[in-house]
């Protein structure tokens, strides 16, 4: 499935996902921009590592978890993008840095 | 509106939580035409609350007989696991590393070395535990905070998900039991040595009745001649995010499941009829939670809920059979996931024989009237 913006009109927000700059429109969640950008694994499982993405975009489902500013397990769907935001895949458990 | 019918079987079992499938999945192994009668999702449903303790260690301090009944049920764990797996090919999440209750003080833990002492010298046949110094403790648990002084371990107990043994149970009893959803049941009456249990639209009959209907016994149980004087009691729990594992074993308050949320719980209050949550349950649930793992400080809750226990007066079960209506059994407990394995193996069984195990003779309800 492939997402495209219904609305293009707004402020540009400028993001890095896995070190690849990425451009968003302010207002938008995280999950939006990344689906907009083409993104489809946003994390993989801690059990079997399979891939996941976005499924309900209204902060349930907790298939978004994506790394943002080295903050584990973000629900994507539920943040506004941020200009300067480094996001990455959320791989795994979150750590307990124990 | 369908038109009334009546159903014909050996045994009809009321109620299709924890207890009663199991109960019902033992008589259907002894070839017994069982019928369950089940409520709908709206039902009080204890089991799909439960913590998901299967829990040996400090049960049954004032009654041996229960602390042998509990611990004969950790010990057919591993074998009932292992034939619901091969049986619905649902992996309940089952371990058995043992299991940890924490001490606050070096009092405390004095006082548990004695409890637990008096409980392995009066249960024959064995009760293992081992008291755990600060060091020990730490050692075996890397995370546990600097206030913990020290903590009981029981190798007999486990933990599981309560949510996929219920389900795997019902998975097993899918194609050998006559399940009923939906199903309260309206009255009993007992005619030429059979139950007729009449619910809104239908009646089902059969020469022998298990009550297994959580805290709907309460009202049940005198249609048949027996007493269960049960009542909620209110437990919440918080389960959070995804971690990395640090807790290899179950503790009495958190535990980390298979896929890596955090368990907190263990909370008690009289409220009557009401699952709802409350912010100061919750407080003292994750402080307490914390005091013992303080590196779970910024780990986010995602769910809180509440469910009811199904509590007798002294705390202990109920198992009987009426003298005024024989063939009708009353089973009523509160650890419907630690009992499920000798529900399943051992009680099933002798219900389908037409009596009780001899080892439940204390668990009569006339030991309420003997105290008034």
């Amino acid at each position: 499935m492939t997402f495209k913006r219904s609305e293009k009109e707004g402020q540009r927000v400028r993001l890095t996902f896995e070190g690849e700059a990425l451009e968003a429109v302010e207002g938008e969640s995280l999950a939006a921009a990344l689906l907009a950008a083409g993104v489809k694994t946003f994390r993989e499982t801690p059990q079997k590592g399979e891939a996941r993405g976005p499924y309900c975009m209204m902060g349930v489902c907790f298939e978004c978890l994506l790394e943002v500013d080295s903050r584990e397990n973000q629900q994507s769907c539920m943040i506004p993008v941020r200009e300067g935001m480094r996001v990455r895949r959320q791989k795994g458990f979150r750590g307990l840095g124990k | 509106m369908s038109s009334s019918k009546s159903v014909a079987a050996d045994v009809v079992v009321v109620g299709g939580g924890l207890v009663g499938s199991a109960i019902a999945y033992g008589l259907a192994k002894e070839g017994l035409a069982t019928t369950l009668l089940d409520e709908g999702d709206d039902a009080f449903r204890a089991s799909r609350g439960n913590f998901g303790l299967v829990w040996v260690q400090g049960k049954g301090s004032d009654l041996p007989d229960y602390a042998l009944w509990t611990r004969s049920s950790a010990d057919l764990w591993p074998k009932f696991t292992e034939v619901l797996l091969t049986e619905t090919a649902v992996d309940v999440g089952y371990s058995k590393p043992g299991g940890l209750m924490f001490c606050m003080t070096e009092e405390e833990l004095e006082e548990r070395a004695v409890l637990l002492g008096r409980m392995r010298f009066n249960t024959t046949g064995g009760y293992d535990f081992k008291i755990l110094d600060r060091q020990d403790v730490r050692q075996l648990v890397p995370g546990v905070g600097d206030a913990v002084a020290g903590a009981s371990y029981c190798p007999h107990d486990g933990h599981v998900s309560p949510l996929l043994l219920l389900r795997a149970l019902h998975r097993a009893i899918l194609k050998k039991v006559d399940y009923q959803p939906g199903q309260e049941v309206t009255a009993i009456d007992w005619k030429n040595g059979a139950f007729h249990v009449r619910t809104r639209h239908d009646a089902y009959i059969a020469p022998r009745l298990v009550l297994a209907a959580g805290l709907g016994n309460a009202a049940l149980a005198p249609l048949v001649g027996l007493s269960a004087p049960v009542r909620p009691v209110r437990g919440q729990i918080l389960v959070t995010e995804k971690v990395e594992p640090f807790l290899d074993l179950p503790t009495l308050h958190v535990r980390q499941t298979e896929a890596g949320t955090v368990m907190m719980g263990d909370s008690h209050e009289d409220v009557g009829f009401d699952v709802s949550t409350t912010l100061s349950a919750s407080r003292d649930i994750a402080s307490r939670a914390l005091v013992q793992f303080p590196l779970l400080a910024d780990v986010q809750v995602i769910r809180t809920w509440g469910a009811l226990r199904v509590m007798t007066p002294d705390g202990y079960p109920i198992y009987e059979q009426s003298q005024s209506h024989p063939g009708a059994f009353l089973v009523t407990c509160h650890s419907g996931v630690t009992l499920a394995a000798v529900h399943a193996m051992r009680l099933a069984p002798a219900i389908a024989r037409g009596e009780l195990p001899p080892e439940l003779a204390r668990f009569r309800s006339d030991r309420f009237e003997v105290e008034r």
